[in-house]
């Protein structure tokens, strides 16, 4: 009589193949647009980063992790990532760009306008 | 015979009553001594009572005036006494009135002055932090916060202390021959001494993060020109260019993008700020007003506040990439100038402030 080992995963494990979905799932949707940027519905600065890009010319796309079932672990995904919050995080051409704080220093170093340019509509 | 008005109006410092309660005096004074009352003084005036202001008639007895002069005129010039009479009313009269306006004024004043009181003791208890907090006890968090605002308090007055050397530095260089090195030097120190106060202010912002939001630790006029915690950065931008000239194109061209993306920047900023404001005004007034239970929504109002601590970092770290692509820009010298220029525009606004503040305490 064989029985099938019982597969008992430790929570740790269980959290990593958790997070390996979600970071698939961030990475798709980073890739989604040109300027992708996830938030929060409650989060002012992510807002604000929003409105930095729509001055720009550019429309990125949105993705409110908070209105997603998943949110904890796409938090976890994008804090993995390297940011240092959860959110804004802002995806340019499907690389990370980073929070708030990076997209506004690239802005006055003038590094951000040549970025986004191809996305400018 | 009259007093002066200042002994008995001893003027409270700061308070707008004391010009109109000097003046209410001064016009009361005048034009009682153009209708002759001689025997009247100030403080005789609170005293409610149903006292004509003429007690003296004459012949020094007390009395109505009008019925002793009525017995009087009838017998040798009736026109004159009647004229007179009625002039005595007249005045009377306004007397009457203009006593009715400044007690009125008094009362005005008086219960303005208890509510400053109260504001005042309100303000206090909230705590300026300038007084310390002994405790013997383990530190609850909102000694941490005391302290902590105290330490900045200190540590900002000797911010300001060196920003004044440094500013007299700058001034002596430019004035003199010297070298671009030396000349670098005190430049860097100027920028790292900005950067300094940016990583004070990010500390006392986890303490308390209103203290920074309302510019407590600047003064009057520099608060008036708060942005989030600081100057605005497009300000200082507008402030500084001038100084930078003569420019080279590439440099003009450099600072017109500079200061584009830097308003544009702000601007977004800014608008993360009215929203801010706008959920948590929100989350304050959810749930039914008037029922006086406000804790189910107090958890989602304070996760609002965190965010502010978010706000104050970003303003600042505008702020300080403002300086520092500036820094990049420029020439050294023309950095000089650019720090001198904004050193001596805080002055100035620190120096409007106390000026203000002695206006106010100067009696007219």
């Amino acid at each position: 009589m064989t029985n099938a080992p019982l597969l008992v995963l430790s929570r740790k494990t269980r959290d990593s193949f958790h997070s390996i979905k979600e970071m698939d799932k961030v990475m798709r949707l980073s890739s989604e647009k040109g300027v992708v940027i996830f938030s929060k519905s409650s989060c002012c600065l992510s807002y604000a980063v929003q409105v930095l890009f729509q001055d720009l010319g550019v429309s990125p796309k949105i993705h409110e992790i908070d209105k997603d079932p998943e949110c904890r672990e796409m938090e976890k995904a994008l804090m993995r990532l390297g940011c240092s919050k959860p959110v804004p995080a802002v995806f340019i051409g499907g690389k990370l760009v980073g929070s708030t704080k990076e997209v506004m220093s690239m802005h006055l170093s003038s590094s951000l306008v040549p970025l986004v340019k191809p996305y400018i509509c | 015979m009259n007093t002066t008005t200042s002994s008995h109006f001893v003027p409270p410092t700061r308070f707008e009553i004391y010009d109109p309660l000097n003046k209410i005096s001064t016009m009361w004074e005048e034009s009682f001594k153009n209708n002759g009352g001689g025997f009247y003084t100030p403080n005789s005036i609170i005293i409610p009572t149903n006292q004509k202001p003429y007690s003296l008639s004459e012949d020094g007895t007390e009395g109505t005036p009008h019925k002793f002069d009525q017995e009087a005129s009838t017998s040798r010039h009736p026109d004159k006494t009647q004229r007179r009479l009625a002039q005595n009313r007249e005045a009377a009269k306004k007397s009457r009135l203009r006593k009715k306006a400044y007690v009125q004024q008094l009362e005005t004043s008086r219960l303005k002055l208890i509510r400053l009181e109260q504001e005042l003791d309100r303000a206090r208890q909230q705590g300026f932090y300038a007084s310390k907090r002994v405790d013997t006890n383990a530190l609850s968090f909102s000694d941490n916060m005391c302290s902590g605002i105290v330490a900045f308090e200190m540590e900002y007055g000797h911010w300001v202390e060196e920003q004044n050397m440094q500013i007299h530095e700058l001034r002596t260089v430019l004035n003199g021959q010297v070298s671009d090195v030396e000349i670098r030097l005190l430049v860097d120190n100027a920028m790292k001494h900005y950067f300094q106060l940016f990583l004070m202010k990010s500390a006392a912002a986890k303490l308390d993060v209103f203290y920074i939001m309302s510019g407590m630790w600047k003064t009057s006029a520099e608060r008036f020109f708060l942005w989030i915690g600081g100057f605005r950065p497009s300000e200082l931008l507008k402030v500084l260019v001038p100084h930078f000239d003569p420019m080279m194109d590439q440099q003009v061209l450099d600072v017109c993008n500079l200061r584009q993306s830097c308003q544009q920047a702000e601007d977004a900023v800014s608008q993360g700020m009215e929203k801010l404001q706008h959920t948590l005004a929100e989350s304050v007034a959810a749930g039914e007003l008037g029922e006086g239970s406000y804790v189910p929504q107090i958890t989602s109002a304070m996760e609002r506040l965190e965010a502010l601590v978010s706000f104050v970092n970003q303003a600042d770290n505008l702020r300080h990439e403002t300086l520092q692509q500036m820094h990049r820009i420029l020439t050294t010298r023309q950095a000089a100038r650019g720090l001198l220029a904004l050193g001596e525009y805080f002055q100035r606004l620190r120096a409007l402030s106390s000026s203000w503040e002695t206006r106010q305490r100067e009696p007219t």
